[in-house]
């Protein structure tokens, strides 16, 4: 099921500053999207304005070219799986999944056969088969997880909303259950829109990443072309870790400021003028110092990852951070200078082309 | 015996003041709450079981007995629906005023008993603030059971909201989303979602409010009427009977009470350990 | 739209129960005017119950706060045989009835009481006289202190008592300078709620009181009294007074609360 939001605004009740400022967003059907972004960007508000929890102030949010008008509208189509999972304490895991259909007007309703049936199926392919007889409070956090995500499916729907759903569980559980996810999206056809403030979960399941920052969407791609192009720095700062090296562009050549980084070429489209470049700190390398050009002198070794070596260089009062591979080979960094010709180049803030 | 006191005058902590405070403690509620309460149990029989088994065929006093606890189940009950209104609407409904109003629901409890009493019946008597416009419409309130019944919700009505409100403001905004979002109609999301977690806080509220309201006098009296057989509660018959010098009688009639209430709160107790399996952790 | 309908619908409920017995109190107090409400003041029945509740209340709040105290150190830093028993017991006299917790004293001290005779014969008066109010009064209020304080005790633990100890601290020293100090806002609030209780206590007073006027009438009789002998001004004058004495303990245990906010204001 296809999910468009259009212009959608929100503001909170009393403020002029708005939570939503015209979002639009087009979800494919059976895409699995991250919505990404620091806290207070309005993912959290995006996410429960398409579930249709939030009155909003102006634009539509349609499910299949549907204009949605309120929760009832919606209710049993998207499935949501709340940051604190929201179980129903008095009732059992398997009166939770099976909530949606015990409420079914008579006529509509399964018979109690047929929804013990469904709760079945729901617990096994949640993988929690022996759990539906224990209450919310005996479970674990990864157990109320499932049982959160058995009880958004049990009505079928073919859109799952998930706010920030790993946010209370340890980083192994985490992992696992992140992949398992991605498995049921594939298997079960759904449309899904993850919220998470961890880019790197982010990144780890989904196709596509929305970046969220003030109550708008600054980019909007798949996990490559974000880490190829990111459009502002504060996407490229908040993808990971990245230095920065201001400098100027003059005539086809990016220089930077620091006398211990080696200038390098930039596409002919981009004006003259000053700019930063931004670099992941395991893109930069080292490479001879050029006749005349400041020798590198101390660079500390902090510690290795992944096959990375990690170093710290103290530069003009800035520390700058970069990796280089341990493949046996003894990097001398006497003498050599930094090359970051790898480096993404923005000015104002905006990538440039 | 000897060996339990022992060991109970061995502290099993570094704390100094065990003995100290046991002692005192014991002396405090011996001489002030066992010392005067042993007498309910022993004086009935002290005139013989004949004389008990008297005191208890008395006809007034069952009469009594059933306006009090018809009148506090009635008036509890009633209470049940305000007050969850009031709970829902200073933890939820974002009632203009909530401090305010926070303050006065607990008026009853602070307001002397005598206070409230002799208020009440004013209030409700055929040319008070509130009787007046009742009586316009048939409906008498003082002299009469219905007049208990009135009394008992006012004293009872702080211990209905005050069960209620932590347990509403423990819990999360996001269940009633969840049904929502479930397909739950707002009667479904209300009664499925909203007072079936309450169920344990709606009995705790009712138990309190009944067993105070079983024993309670003062506001109770000025505005009963005190019929016998009629609208003639417990504690007042006690009284009666001791201005009888009907020592037997009174006693009869306070141990009942004493033993209702306890078996109210006990019951109160059970049903929400029963209820509240749900909320026992692993 | 239904928000406002359950804020109107519980604005009127509070206004109809909650706020209309106080109005009616003043209203009622006030009929002849101000001056000849406090008129009724200065009758002398009515000043002797005045001072015989206030040294009612001073008694009972001074006993019940001492050993109240102490009782809930007991049962917050000690676990031993029978604690469960000694908090139920403490907590029974908030479920009996105020007219039992009157009678029981009767039993004990009333002419056909269990040692009444024999008091008698040494010309010692319980029943029937102030000794007998007060401890009708020191048991419906034996249970405030402790209620308030243990709670508050439980939930701060030990370790700044144990430190105390350690440091070679005393008994009285660890509960002067460390506990006390750390639950002042639970003492006070049960010091308090016990002197409202004290100061309006009527079902227990009133059944070993004797109703002598002048002599063993508290305020709450007096009240009594006066409303069954058709007296409405002096009784609802009195009652305004108690209610507010009452009302006014209980609100000021929220006194700590506003000096915060206040001094925050000046901050």
């Amino acid at each position: 099921m296809s999910i468009e939001v259009s212009a959608l605004e929100r503001f909170a009740p009393g403020r002029r500053k708005p939570l939503l400022s015209k979002v639009s967003l087009d979800v494919p059907d059976s895409a699995f999207v991250a919505l990404v972004g620091p806290s207070g960007a309005g993912k959290t508000t995006l996410l429960r304005a398409i579930a249709g929890l939030d009155p909003y102030q102006g634009g539509t949010v349609s499910l299949d070219g549907q204009v949605m008008k309120d929760v009832s509208a919606r209710a049993g189509q998207v499935g949501f799986v709340f940051q604190n999972y929201a179980l129903f304490p008095h009732m059992t895991a398997a009166r939770n999944i099976a909530f949606g259909l015990d409420i079914l007007p008579a006529a509509r309703r399964p018979t109690r056969e047929r929804i013990n049936e469904r709760v079945r199926e729901l617990l096994e392919l949640m993988q929690i088969p022996d759990l539906g007889g224990a209450y919310p409070a005996r479970l674990s956090g990864g157990q109320r997880q499932r049982v959160a995500l058995a009880r958004a499916l049990a009505t079928g729907p073919r859109v799952l909303l998930l706010d920030e759903p790993f946010g209370a569980l340890d980083p192994i559980v985490r992992r696992s259950i992140r992949s398992w996810l991605r498995d049921l999206h594939d298997r079960l056809g759904l449309t899904t829109i993850l919220v998470t403030h961890d880019q790197e979960e982010a990144l780890d399941v989904a196709d596509r990443i929305v970046v969220m920052q003030d109550g708008q969407i600054v980019q909007d791609a798949s996990p490559v072309a974000l880490d190829r192009s990111p459009a502002t720095e504060f996407v490229m700062e908040f993808l990971g870790e990245a230095v920065s090296f201001p400098g100027d562009v003059r005539s086809g050549r990016m220089v930077p400021h620091d006398p211990l980084v080696q200038p390098f070429a930039v596409p002919e489209t981009v004006v003259d003028g000053s700019a930063v470049a931004m670099i992941r700190p395991y893109e930069i390398q080292l490479v001879p110092a050029q006749p005349g050009q400041e020798a590198l002198l101390k660079a500390a070794p902090r510690g290795a990852r992944n096959g990375y070596r990690h170093y710290v260089l103290n530069s003009a009062g800035h520390s700058i951070p970069f990796f280089l591979p341990q493949d046996g080979v003894d990097h001398a960094l006497e003498g050599a200078a930094l090359d970051v010709s790898r480096a993404r180049l923005f000015r104002d803030g905006l990538a440039c082309l | 015996m000897k060996q339990f006191f022992l060991a109970l005058l061995r502290s099993n902590r570094a704390l100094p003041g065990y003995r100290l405070s046991l002692i005192t403690t014991l002396l405090w509620a011996g001489l002030l709450i066992v010392l005067p309460l042993s007498t309910l149990l022993v004086r009935p029989w002290q005139d013989g079981v004949a004389a008990m088994l008297t005191a208890l065929r008395d006809g007034r006093m069952f009469a009594a007995l059933w306006t009090s606890f018809s009148c506090a189940a009635t008036a509890a009950a009633c209470n049940l629906p305000f007050g969850l209104m009031l709970a829902w609407a200073l933890v939820r409904g974002q009632l203009p005023g909530r401090h305010v109003a926070n303050a006065l629901i607990d008026l009853p409890l602070a307001l002397p008993t005598a206070v409230s009493g002799i208020t009440l019946a004013t209030l409700y008597s055929p040319n008070g603030w509130l009787g007046a416009p009742l009586s316009r419409l048939g409906i008498l309130v003082s002299y009469n059971r219905l007049g208990i019944v009135v009394a008992l919700m006012f004293v009872g009505l702080p211990f209905m909201v005050r069960a209620i409100e932590p347990v509403l403001r423990d819990l999360p905004h996001e269940l009633e989303e969840a049904a929502q979002l479930l397909g739950a109609k707002p009667w479904q999301v209300f009664t499925r979602v909203i007072v079936a977690p309450l169920l344990p806080a709606l009995v705790t509220g009712f138990g309190l409010a009944f067993a105070r309201g079983i024993g309670e006098y003062g506001s109770v009296i000025f505005i009963a009427g005190n019929q016998p057989f009629r609208s003639e509660i417990a504690p007042l018959l006690i009284v009666v009977r001791l201005q009888e010098f009907d020592y037997a009688g009174a006693t009869a009639i306070a141990l009942i009470l004493l033993v209702a209430s306890l078996l109210v709160l006990l019951l109160v107790g059970m049903m929400r350990k029963r209820l509240a399996l749900w909320s026992e952790r692993a | 739209m239904m928000r406002y309908g359950l804020w109107v619908a519980t604005w009127v409920f509070i206004l109809v129960v909650l706020v209309a017995p106080p109005a009616m109190v003043l209203s009622e107090a006030l009929k002849d005017g101000l001056g000849a409400a406090l008129a009724t003041l200065s009758d002398p029945d009515g000043q002797s119950a005045i001072w015989l509740t206030l040294r009612v209340t001073v008694v009972s709040v001074a006993v019940n706060t001492v050993f109240g105290v102490l009782a809930a150190w007991l049962l917050a830093c000690f676990r031993f045989r029978g604690r469960q028993a000694l908090l139920v017991l403490i907590e029974l006299p908030l479920s009996i009835s105020p007219v039992v917790s009157g009678l029981v004293w009767l039993l004990l001290f009333g002419a056909q009481g269990w040692f009444g005779p024999q008091l008698e014969r040494w010309n010692i008066h319980i029943a029937f006289a102030v000794p007998g109010i007060i401890l009708a009064t020191l048991f419906v209020t034996l249970p405030y202190v402790v209620r308030t304080l243990l709670p508050v005790m439980e939930l701060q633990g030990r370790d700044a008592e144990e430190a105390a100890v350690l440091a070679g601290a005393n008994f009285w020293q660890v509960l002067w300078h460390v506990t006390l100090p750390g639950v002042r806002g639970a003492l006070l609030s049960g010091v308090l709620l016990t002197t409202a209780r004290s100061l309006g206590e009527f079902g227990a007073v009133s059944v070993v009181s004797g109703h002598i006027p002048g002599e063993t009438e508290t305020m709450p009789l007096h009240i009594e009294n006066l409303y069954n002998g058709y007296q409405s001004v002096a009784a609802f004058t009195m009652a305004a007074l108690l209610g507010v004495m009452a009302m006014g303990a209980v609100l000021l245990r929220s006194a700590p609360e506003w000096i915060a906010r206040l001094r925050e204001k000046k901050a």
